[in-house]
């Protein structure tokens, strides 16, 4: 009955940025080879041993990530299959782009809890634990359906719903002429259909395109720390990247250029921009710097705007969040050197004026975590939590929304070709199937796949 | 005083509709002492409703039927008078056949059939009660009161259970086509605790041709090439008798809203559900009000009467009103009606209460097939009449009862859908109900059902060695094609471009040419590849070489439908007792006992996590031992 070779993430994206990425089935160490260079071939590779190597995207052959495999023959495994595990420091981005090359290059996305139903199945886990097993099923299985509800709430569920409705329409207008000839209803010609089969196959591109970890998570994210002279922002670049990138003085207009760096802010990679102060100047060189900095905001995804709270919010600071407000950035302002303000009253007063705001002393090192809170939320808004279920769910739904994409093609070309409606009708309601499989719309055959529960993949 | 005891057989039938005729006629073939009972012997087979047999879906039914050695196609072959191949353009899994009945012949046809039947006794009388003993079927009683013992009993009783016609503002207790209704078997069935529901289902008026204006009617004809429904049926060469075809106008519409209010389904006077894909005329005005004009259809009744049917203005509307309906459409301005539209009401069970077996659970020996198990139409009673037959004869035999899945034909997808998910309206089947309507075509359902046929006992040895002979030339056509390769000349490549196709750089094999979707087999002959070989060879090879890839993928999804239908749930689990399953799914699961885990999984409320649950509990049962 188990027959293909699964793909999933076994152990979370967590604070060490660590992801294991597991494969089970009868193919995993061909599959593995597809992807993997390393000294020996997984093929050749001893059981039971680790070897280190690069995973290389045979479609564009450029290196994804330089990772450990460990390579497990069945029986002597989790799964009682054969066993490949990919660990990757490279964060979400880089789980994420690893599981989809895994599943184009023949594995199938493993369902929550697949790789533990199969140990079961497999004889691993022991019969007094079946029980335990299928209350987990039920209660997980909930759990499960309320993050995939969430996660499709709002946009991307409604143009999935979109999506679903045109194939439905397209479909019935086709069935009701294959199962009543006779009546009247409007013939659908091969012409419709074709056309029809575009405008899906665009939509679902769209979705496809924007439907999670989207530039944001696939390229990073740029932010940007702007604010008027002297206030902190170089010491926060430094702060957040750990490195001493950045000259900090107590001279006002000390950075006169832009100066970027890269950090991984809880998995998300971020390039950091620190910028000279603005400010009115004479200074040609820091009249530059300036120049540079409202560019800088300009192409910024995120702002930091960095004040002063001892020197109070003064009217070039409101020229700084004026900028950023006329760009119609997303920002957070930040309060930095809370430590020289000793009364409490001060502090209350902007907290109340400036709801949202960050109370930050770099020296101190509080309001750090925050902001980097901030950046994470505003780089996750609409995912949930990045955690381990909704990468297995997204990277699952990315993979059924492309096989879908493949069914309307193949649907489209069948039209082109002047083949019947009945092979069009064929195609669409696989590739119907293939969406039901993420709005929990289940069809009926592919039940042996279907979810499992959530066990957190893995254990 | 003691019964009067008129009979003892293995098997008996109720009801001599299209399920019942199959039911016995399969039992009695299958060398088992069978005695049917019809209310009316001069109504056998009788076609209450349209006049024909088959359309989408319906004639690969046919065609299913008779693959497993039934009637139904030999009887429309021998009694069409019109022949149709619905869908021809719209591709193989859609080719439907249809043919017109000649209404009284088919009957007298059908009643000749039962009568030269061996082991197989007809007789007319009203069954009022079946005769039960600790849950086994012990007989029946008749109006009379004599009492016929059986060890398997199969009701067929089509719409005639506490039937009741309605039109307009008359309602009279009434079996269809002004037939006697069976008032007295429904309470048996309560007392046997079996659920029963109220459905209905309707019927347009019949006219006298004479009365109408052909000559605003556009013709309808037949088929050039009749192909018959039988894959013993040779070939076929009748005169055929056209169709027409009128049209609601807008005068049409008028007197319907007008009246909407003396209308019972719109007062309240009908209570029974009817089906959504067959609504009245009044119905179809007020749901799609936009629509200006509907199609009506002309169809005779036979060839030896002068009665048509008015295929489209079902309806139950008085009977003044019928009139000036049916007189607002084009070329019927004179039309009289010999008989009113009415609509039906009737009981039938809950379908959900039978096994894939047609036997009801808890009471062993008890058959059910037809319309009294919530579908429509002739060709779904045939259908399950044959197989309520052949496992009542499976039971006798002590043998596994003969289960069809919904990947080897329509009649499986029929039953698992009556029996898994139940039905609300009449059931209709149609070709978008099977997941796999690639491979459940009409061409090739000896393919898929003769072997089984044969190996229960109904297909001939005739038969069947007929269906070996064809499948014979089919594999050699096949590899003939395949190891033919035609030369990339200029012969070859004229021929090409005359065919809207492209040239050709090397050779081509026959088969790989085949497989473009403008080369047709049939032009083959212009360079001297044709092959003489029956049509219904050339349909199949076309088809399985044009059709290669998606037949394929076809393939691969019943493999993966296979897989959850092969891991069987035992009979005897007790779902309240497995820990994890939702409450519904126990509920569900205990009442339905599916077979299969496939099965378990189409059950509404039956979720996926509740089906690994099932998983895991099965091997766990395994695994004990
Ligand atoms: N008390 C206190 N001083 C701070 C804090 N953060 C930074 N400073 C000091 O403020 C001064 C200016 O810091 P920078 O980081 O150079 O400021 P900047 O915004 O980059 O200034 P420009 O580059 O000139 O625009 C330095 O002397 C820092 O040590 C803080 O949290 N508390
Ligand atoms: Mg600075």
């Amino acid at each position: 009955m188990i027959n293909d070779t699964i793909a999933g993430v076994s152990t979370a994206v967590g604070n060490s940025g660590i992801s294991v990425i597991r494969l089970s089935g009868p193919e995993a160490f061909l599959i593995a080879d597809k992807i993997f260079k390393g000294k020996y071939t997984v093929s050749e590779q001893k059981s039971h041993t680790i070897q280190y190597g690069k995973i290389i995207s045979n479609e564009t052959k450029e290196v994804i990530d330089e990772v450990l495999l460990s390579k497990m023959e069945a029986p002597r495994t989790y799964t009682r299959e054969n066993v490949v595990e990919i660990s990757s420091h490279g964060g979400y981005t880089i789980a994420v782009s690893l599981l989809n090359l895994l599943y184009k290059n023949g594995a199938r996305p493993a369902e929550p809890g697949e790789f533990t139903k199969r140990a079961f199945l497999n004889g691993r886990i022991d019969l007094s634990q079946a029980e335990a097993v299928m209350d987990i099923i039920q209660a997980r299985t909930q759990r499960v359906s309320k993050i995939a509800v969430k996660q499709l709430e709002g946009s991307v569920s409604q143009k999935l719903n979109e999506i679903r409705e045109r194939i439905i329409t397209l479909l019935s207008d086709i069935e009701v002429n294959l199962d009543y000839p006779e009546y009247d209803a409007e013939e659908i010609t091969l012409s419709k259909a074709e056309r029809a089969a575009e405008e899906i196959i665009n939509e679902l591109d769209g979705l496809i395109r924007s439907f999670h970890y989207g530039k944001l998570l696939r390229e990073g994210m740029d932010v940007v720390i702007a604010g008027r002279p002297n206030v902190g922002k170089s010491s926060l670049m430094n702060r957040l990247t750990r490195k001493n990138r950045s000259i900090v003085t107590d001279i006002p207009g000390t950075t006169r250029d832009t100066v970027e760096e890269y950090v991984n802010i809880k998995g998300i990679p971020v390039k950091l921009v620190d910028t000279a102060g603005v400010r009115d100047t004479f200074d040609r060189v820091e009249q530059q710097g300036v120049e540079r900095s409202i560019k800088a905001i300009s192409d910024a995804d995120f702002v930091i705007i960095l004040i002063d709270i001892s020197k109070g919010f003064i009217t070039e600071d409101q020229d700084v969040l004026n900028k950023v407000l006329g760009e119609n950035k997303p920002y957070v302002l930040c309060f930095n050197k809370t430590d020289l303000v000793k009364d409490k009253q001060t502090i209350n007063e902007f907290i109340n004026s400036y709801p949202g705001a960050i109370l930050m002393s770099i020296y101190e090192d509080t309001g750090i975590d925050e902001l980097e809170e901030r950046i994470f939320g505003y780089a996750t808004e609409n995912r949930q939590d990045m955690d381990n279920q909704v990468l297995i769910t997204n990277a699952r739904h990315e993979s059924q929304l492309r096989k879908a994409k493949e069914l309307l093609e193949s649907a489209h070309r069948a039209s082109q070709l002047n083949m019947t409606l009945d092979m069009v009708a064929l195609d669409l309601k696989a590739a119907l199937e293939e969406l039901g499989k993420i709005t929990g719309h289940h069809a009926d055959e592919d039940v042996i796949n279907a979810i499992f529960s959530r066990f957190c993949l893995g254990k | 005083m003691s019964d009067f005891i008129g009979g003892v057989y293995d098997v008996i039938v109720v009801g001599a509709g299209h399920a019942g005729c199959e039911a016995a006629l399969a039992t009695a073939r299958l060398g088992f002492s069978t005695a049917i009972f019809t209310l009316n012997l001069d109504n056998i087979a009788n076609m209450p409703c349209n006049p024909n047999i088959g359309g989408t879906a319906k004639g690969q039914l046919v065609r299913e039927v008779d693959a497993l050695g039934g009637q139904m196609g030999i009887s429309a072959d021998a009694n069409f008078i019109q022949s149709k191949i619905l869908n021809k353009a719209k591709g193989p899994a859609v080719y439907s056949l249809r043919a017109q009945i000649d209404r009284r012949a088919y009957s007298d046809y059908m009643k000749h059939v039962l009568e030269m039947q061996e082991n197989l006794e007809i007789k007319q009388a009203e069954v009022t009660d079946i005769l039960c003993k600790d849950k086994r079927i012990k007989g029946i009683r008749v109006h009379t009161g004599t009492v016929y013992y059986c060890k398997a009993l199969i009701l067929t009783t089509g719409t005639y259970l506490n039937g009741s016609i309605i039109i307009g503002e008359s309602k009279v207790s009434s079996g269809p086509d002004g037939l006697l209704p069976a008032n007295k078997l429904s309470n048996s069935l309560k007392e046997l605790g079996i659920e029963l529901l109220r459905f209905k289902t309707g019927t347009p008026p019949r006219l006298n041709e004479r009365s109408i204006d052909y000559s605003k009617l556009i013709e309808q004809p037949g088929d050039e090439e009749i192909v018959p429904f039988s894959f013993l049926t040779g070939e076929l060469n009748i005169e055929q008798v056209p169709c027409y075809m009128t049209h609601t106008t807008e005068e049409t519409h008028r007197i319907i809203r007008e009246n909407l209010h003396r209308s019972p389904m719109y007062s309240g006077e009908i209570k029974g559900i009817g089906a959504r894909y067959c609504p009245s005329i009044e119905d179809k005005i007020v749901r799609f009000a936009d629509k200006e004009s509907h199609q009506v259809f002309v169809e005779p009744m036979g060839l030896g009467t002068k009665e048509v049917y008015l295929q489209g203005m079902s309806t139950s509307m008085p009977e003044d009103v019928q009139l000036k309906m049916v007189r607002s459409l084009p070329g019927l301005e004179n039309a009289q009606i010999m008989r009113p539209a009415y609509a039906i009401e009737y009981d039938c069970i809950n379908p959900a209460q039978l096994k894939l077996s047609l036997e009801i659970k808890g009471i062993e020996g008890l058959f059910f097939a037809g319309q009294i198990n919530g579908s429509s139409g002739y060709e779904e009673a045939a259908a399950q009449g044959l197989m309520a037959g052949i496992n009542a004869a499976m039971k006798l035999q002590n043998r596994e009862p003969l289960v069809l899945d919904r990947s080897q034909a329509y009649i499986g997808v029929l039953i698992d859908d009556l029996v898994t998910k139940g039905t609300n309206e009449p059931y209709r089947m149609m070709t978008s109900r099977a997941e796999y309507r690639l491979y459940l075509r009409q061409d090739n359902a000896d393919v898929r059902l003769t072997s089984i046929g044969y190996k229960i006992g109904l297909v001939t040895q005739e038969r069947f060695d007929r269906f070996m002979a064809k499948s014979r030339l089919i594999e050699k056509e096949i590899k003939r094609l395949q190891e033919t390769v035609l030369p990339a000349n200029n012969e070859i490549n004229e021929f090409m471009l005359r065919h809207g196709s492209t040239k050709i750089v090397t050779g081509i094999k026959l088969y790989d040419l085949l497989k473009r979707p403008e080369i047709e087999y049939h032009y083959l002959s212009e360079i001297g590849q044709g092959a003489d070989l029956p049509k219904e060879v050339i349909e199949q090879v076309s088809i399985s070489i044009k059709y290669e890839g998606y037949l394929k993928r076809q393939m691969n999804q019943i493999e993966q439908f296979k897989r959850m239908e092969e891991r069987r749930l035992p009979e005897e689990i007790d779902y309240s007792s497995i820990h994890g399953l939702s409450t519904e799914a126990r509920q569900k699961l205990n009442a339905i006992k599916p077979v299969s885990l496939g099965q378990a999984s189409r059950i509404s409320g039956v979720s996926p996590a509740d089906i690994s649950v099932l998983l895991v509990y099965l091997e766990s049962r395994k695994r004990k031992g």
